[in-house]
């Protein structure tokens, strides 16, 4: 048995792609499920309603696609052009730490309009800088990005926790320790009245749109598709790797940070060492799902929201344990990779 | 203050440490070491390091031997390391993605199935671990008797297989055959070994080492599982692999220079504790493996075909 | 004579190419057999079916009257099989005792036993003239040290049958003289042997037997003492192709002229002091074995290195280092010597191909965005004035041929009027009908007025392309003389570092 490539993939092919893999992950989840003693279709209607069975349950599954969004981008973008950024993690948290603690004192510096925006943009700042350290590391001394990346997202979360134990701690607050609150003007609107859901998510979709938009058309996309595909080439033809690269990683790590800027202004206005439950690492499994498409990165994050969102539900309901949703998405990332080699090659006798 | 700082180095206590540190890492980096040099980079180990921790103490919780556990926990190991195999040796696909998705897919398993044998409680429920082994007249010597021979069997049992698998690589055949399949897979092809079957069979090997590196976190250093408590120790694994020039000698040097750093930072942090924040201490060992990555990169000689998917008839 | 192999009715299709179309073919005891044919013949796909690293769909493979499972280079082996490969299968990072005994012990072995392989080794070497270190880092030897290894690789293993794939492609002239002595002793000694080769004046000298393939077929069957060289010329390409001629026409001025150049690329052998100067309307060839420094010159004036001494004059004006845009801009075209790795990228398109080096002239782009039609428009005139079959502006570049890639390749240099134009090994790997063409490209070229500076180990390309020639051998040139007056002696002796001055 042997693979052959493909000349062509089917349009069809590569659409039914992801439909399949979550497929196979629900029917292989669908095992766990039956071990934990509960019955499988029950569960997954259960999952499904629970994402999107009230208005408040689909407000909270919007809200919570909205961070991944934005993580599934940082991770399409960097592995568009073979930088294995690991470290969306690390990059959110660090985004908003500089969002909270720049929040609660730029206020009266600030006009109350670009106070938001400003702060966004502090937030990807710090997200990109804390992926160019790595990046640096790989073009000066030719080190892996994989494993310091994925290193820097501890260090990041340990900063943040010395941060908000020490000079960004809120005095008033009671319990697990946490950032002073930003200023009240810089806090995201919501998008529905009485709900989670803020401006956050228009943020998280016109990024994806810019990002199509840029990947398409754009001289920058053009070349950072080719480094990616085939840095050699590419500097044969006169791409500069260097160039391509920090663009690449002040984007991507920019989008990180972004997330994690979002998340703090939108939702509670503070930051603490719990606010992403892996959103960074969820991330990857987006843009794998999406194919790196950044369109197809919106449909995907709202799928894996779905999967979290309702398996809460399900879980306090049926007794199944609330880790299934990181299985399922776990599980899609393995069948994904494995649909679209199929895309890509034929199975031979 | 100074004196205090480097008296520690002078505690049997801090020696003592730095071997039960060293442990897992040394099984981790021995088994990333074994998938690294037949081509295959194994990022699974995360995840597949958690898992070992969470299934070896669930055997032993059940009231199964202490060795049981780790050998169910080598065995787990082996079964994903066999999905990692498959994935990307029969198939192709990347190392990189894979592995994470692996990592991702382990630790999750992990905490699922922990979650369904174990309700959640108060305080996690504990076992009791291996205990010390004492060795004769060796265990009784003044300073060193504390300081290294006062550790729990599986810690012996890691400092073996380093010698036995630096040995099995230099002057076996299969070393030889490992070797030359993570050199150049055709080269191995052309002299009739089957570089496919000789990945599968490091990766498993080397992900059953992983999962024993991950017992030995709830067997023998502690007595409980939690979920997050890896703590990175997986991807402290890989930068050893590097530092460590893959050669095995080096690896167990590595894990010992590495806990060292972080048992010296766990009792310097006593010391010194109200001046500098905690974090900064942990920060240390972390900091140290991507130093120590930087150092390894200039010397270093990657087995050429490491991450390079091996298809035939593509010459 | 006995027949120690048979190869059966061996077909093998990939995709929709089909390499062998069923072959059969005999070996005899002690017969030193040439497997001839042009490139895409099919030859290395029917060596590699029988060492067992690719399977055949039909036909069978018979050793010393013992049929062969299919895919295992294992059986191969134990039948006593041996294959030199044409890109040695060797691991750099291990030595040469290593590189000979992987696989050859039994994987529960405790010990690998070193002192048993060193006493046959050493007396293999003696016994065949392959005298090597043996506990030498393979990566840090020679060319031809490397092949000595992959020789005794085979005879190691106790082979009765040897392939050697292409095996004087790296080596000079009087190298590849002392290599068929070599294998002409071994045929005395009781080996049987195949070699595949496309050069026929060796096959003519060396070989007892030819069996020339053309399109996957066996089209012939000679002694060499029956035939001539043009008729297996003409055996493997299957008609009279007619290259191009060169005509002699009046050469412009100066365009570009190099002054003692040092260079030195990362992991390439450096240039040392090399002058050399191309004339517009005409091609100066620089002819050379693989590995002699072809790959920093070509580096060099594409732009991918800096000149570290010497001094580098450009349309008269003086360069101190080339940059892959400022080539382009400045009307210097590119064909780069591997089409797979430099030339394109195989899962874009042919207008991104097309438009990759100069996407930022306002032709292409404006304001950073990227101008599509345009875009096409250029892949669409260059398919068509340079007759590239099998792909659309935009399909993938991966999906057309070898020839057509590399015809695409030259188009899109020579479609904007350059005024010099650097090519490295533009025929290499090419079968017969896309050599003409791309021959006939350059001279239309040359005809137009463009410089060419023309790199290639292909003696035929110097021969029938270049006004004057250069050799390059470990890094140096030789000076120039006319292609009237490079008889193959001559240029024999160049190749080997042998001129005025040296």
């Amino acid at each position: 048995m042997r693979l052959e490539r493909r000349s062509q993939t089917p349009v069809g092919m590569a659409l039914a792609a992801p439909v399949g893999a979550i497929a196979a992950a629900l029917a292989l989840a669908g095992i766990l499920i039956t071990i934990a003693g509960a019955p499988v279709l029950d569960a997954y209607q259960r999952m499904f309603m629970g994402a999107f069975g009230s208005r408040l349950q689909i407000t909270e599954t919007l809200t919570r696609s909205t961070p991944l969004i934005l993580t599934g981008l940082a991770a399409a973008v960097a592995f568009r052009s073979r930088l294995w950024n690991i470290g969306a993690e690390g990059q959110f948290y660090l985004g908003a730490l500089a969002t909270a603690g720049l929040g609660a004192k730029l206020g009266p510096f600030i006009p109350a309009m670009l106070l938001v925006p400003s702060l966004l943009l502090v937030g990807a700042a710090a997200g990109a800088v804390w992926l160019l350290v790595p990046l640096g590391l790989r073009l000066r001394f030719g080190v892996d990005e994989v494993v310091t990346t994925l290193l820097l997202n501890f260090i990041a979360l340990l900063f943040v926790s010395m941060m908000i134990e020490g000079p960004l701690r809120d005095p008033l607050a009671f319990g697990w320790p946490q950032s002073v609150p930003v200023d009240p003007a810089a806090t995201l609107s919501k998008l529905v009245a009485r709900s989670r859901l803020h401006t956050g998510l228009l943020i998280a979709l016109a990024a994806a749109i810019t990002i199509w938009l840029l990947q398409a058309r754009t001289v920058f996309g053009l070349e950072s598709r080719a480094a990616g595909l085939d840095p050699a080439t590419a500097s044969f033809a006169g791409v500069s790797l260097v160039n391509v690269l920090v663009r690449v990683a002040c984007l991507s790590g920019g989008l990180a940070g972004l997330a994690g800027a979002i998340e703090v202004l939108g939702i509670k206005g503070y930051v603490t060492t719990d606010l992403s439950p892996g959103y960074g690492y969820t991330g990857i499994v987006v843009a794998m799902l999406a194919g790196s498409h950044p369109l197809g990165v919106v449909l995907a994050a709202l799928f894996v929201a779905m999967i979290f969102v309702g398996a809460d539900g399900m879980s306090r309901a049926l007794g199944v344990p609330n880790a299934i949703a990181d299985v399922i998405v776990s599980m899609s990332l393995l069948t994904m990779l494995t649909a679209l080699l199929l895309t890509r090659y034929r199975l031979r006798r | 203050m100074i004196w205090d700082c480097l008296g520690i180095l002078a505690t049997a206590g801090l020696w003592a440490a730095v071997l039960r540190i060293a442990s897992p890492l040394i099984f981790g980096t021995l088994g990333a070491l074994l998938c690294e040099r037949s081509g295959v980079l194994n990022l699974g180990i995360e995840g597949i390091m958690s898992f070992g921790a969470m299934v070896g103490w669930l055997t032993v919780y059940h009231g199964f031997d202490l060795w049981l556990g780790l050998a169910v926990a080598a065995f787990a190991g082996a079964a994903f390391g066999l999905l990692h195999a498959f994935l990307t040796v029969s198939l192709g696909l990347s190392q990189h993605v894979t592995g994470l998705g692996i990592t991702l897919f382990a630790a999750s398993l992990s905490i699922f199935a922990f979650r369904l044998a174990i309700p959640v409680s108060g305080s996690p429920p504990t076992i009791v671990p291996f205990q010390p082994i004492h060795l004769p007249f060796l265990s009784d010597l003044a300073f060193l008797g504390a300081a290294l021979f006062n550790q729990t069997a599986p810690t012996y049992l890691a400092v073996a297989l380093t010698a036995l698998i630096g040995y099995v690589l230099a002057r076996t055949p299969l070393g030889l055959a490992i070797r030359i399949t993570g050199e150049n897979p055709h080269a191995a092809e052309a002299q009739g070994i089957n570089p496919i079957q000789v990945r599968i069979g490091a990766v498993v090997a080397g992900s059953a080492l992983m999962g024993m590196g991950g017992a030995f976190l709830t067997l023998s250093a502690f007595n409980s599982f939690f979920p997050t408590m890896i703590q990175g120790r997986g991807w402290v694994c890989i930068t050893l692999v590097v530092f460590a020039s893959w050669r095995p000698e080096r690896a167990l040097a590595g894990a010992l220079l590495y806990a060292l750093f972080d048992a010296y930072q766990l009792r310097l942090a006593q010391v010194v504790g109200k001046m500098v924040p905690y974090q900064i201490f942990l920060m240390i060992p972390y900091v140290m493996s991507i130093l120590a990555l930087l150092v390894a990169s200039r010397r270093a000689r990657v087995p050429q075909a490491l991450m390079q998917p091996y298809r035939r008839e593509e010459r | 004579m006995t027949v120690v192999l048979r190869v059966e009715g061996i077909t093998k299709r990939f995709g929709g190419l089909v390499a062998n179309d069923d072959v059969t073919l005999d070996l005899h005891q002690g017969e030193l057999l040439a497997l001839l044919g042009e490139n895409g013949a099919g030859k290395t796909t029917l060596m590699n079916i029988l060492f067992g690293h690719v399977v055949p769909d039909t036909g069978r493979v018979v050793a010393f009257g013992q049929a062969l499972p299919p895919g295992k280079p294992r059986a191969a082996i134990a039948a006593g099989i041996g294959m030199v490969h044409q890109h040695f299968a060797l691991a750099a990072n291990l030595t040469v005792l290593e590189n000979i005994t992987a696989g050859t012990q039994s994987l529960t072995r405790w010990r690998a036993d070193a002192s048993r392989a060193r006493r046959k080794l050493t007396e293999l070497a003696q016994r065949f003239g392959l005298i090597v270190a043996l506990d030498a880092r393979v990566g840090d030897l020679s060319v031809g040290e490397r092949q000595r290894v992959e020789i005794l690789k085979a005879l190691y293993r106790d082979t009765r049958i040897l392939i050697l794939d292409e095996p004087t492609a790296v080596l000079t002239y009087q190298e590849s003289q002392q290599f068929y002595a070599i294998l002409r002793s071994m045929a005395t000694k009781g080996l049987s042997l195949i070699f595949i080769s496309h050069r026929l004046p060796e096959v003519m000298e060396s070989s007892d037997r030819v069996i020339v393939l053309r399109g996957g077929r066996v089209v012939a069957e000679r002694r060499p003492a029956e035939t001539s060289r043009d008729e297996l010329a003409e055996l493997m390409v299957g008609r009279r192709v007619a290259r191009p001629r060169r005509e002699s026409q009046p050469s412009g001025p100066v365009l570009l002229d190099a002054e003692e150049i040092d260079a030195a690329p990362k992991r390439h052998m450096k240039l040392t002091a090399v002058s050399f100067h191309v004339r517009a309307g005409e091609i100066l060839g620089i002819v050379g074995v693989s590995g002699n420094g072809q790959t920093a010159l070509a580096q060099l004036l594409s732009g991918q290195c800096a000149p570290l001494a010497g001094r580098l004059t450009l349309f008269g004006a003086h360069c101190p280092r080339l940059w892959p845009r400022s080539c382009v801009a400045s009307g210097i075209g590119r064909v780069p010597e591997d089409r797979n790795n430099g030339g394109a990228i195989g899962e874009m398109a042919l207008w991104e191909n097309a438009v990759l080096e100069r996407v930022r002239e306002r032709r292409f782009s404006i304001a950073g965005l990227v101008r599509k039609r345009p875009g096409l428009a250029f892949a669409a005139e260059i398919i068509s004035r340079f007759d590239v079959r099998g792909g659309t502006p935009t399909s993938e570049i991966r999906l057309l041929s070898g020839g057509n890639m590399q015809k695409f390749i030259v188009g899109r240099s020579l479609a904007t009027a350059p005024r010099l134009l650097v090519a490295a090994q533009p025929t290499r790997g090419l079968d017969e009908g896309a050599v003409a063409a791309i021959h006939e490209h350059i001279l239309a070229a040359r005809r137009a007025g463009i410089g060419i500076l023309l790199i290639s180990e292909d003696l035929d390309d110097i021969l029938q392309l270049a006004d004057r020639v250069q050799a390059i051998v470990a890094g140096r040139l030789s000076p120039d003389i006319p292609v009237t007056a490079a008889d193959p002696r001559r240029l024999g002796l160049m190749m080997a570092g042998v001129w005025d001055g040296a």
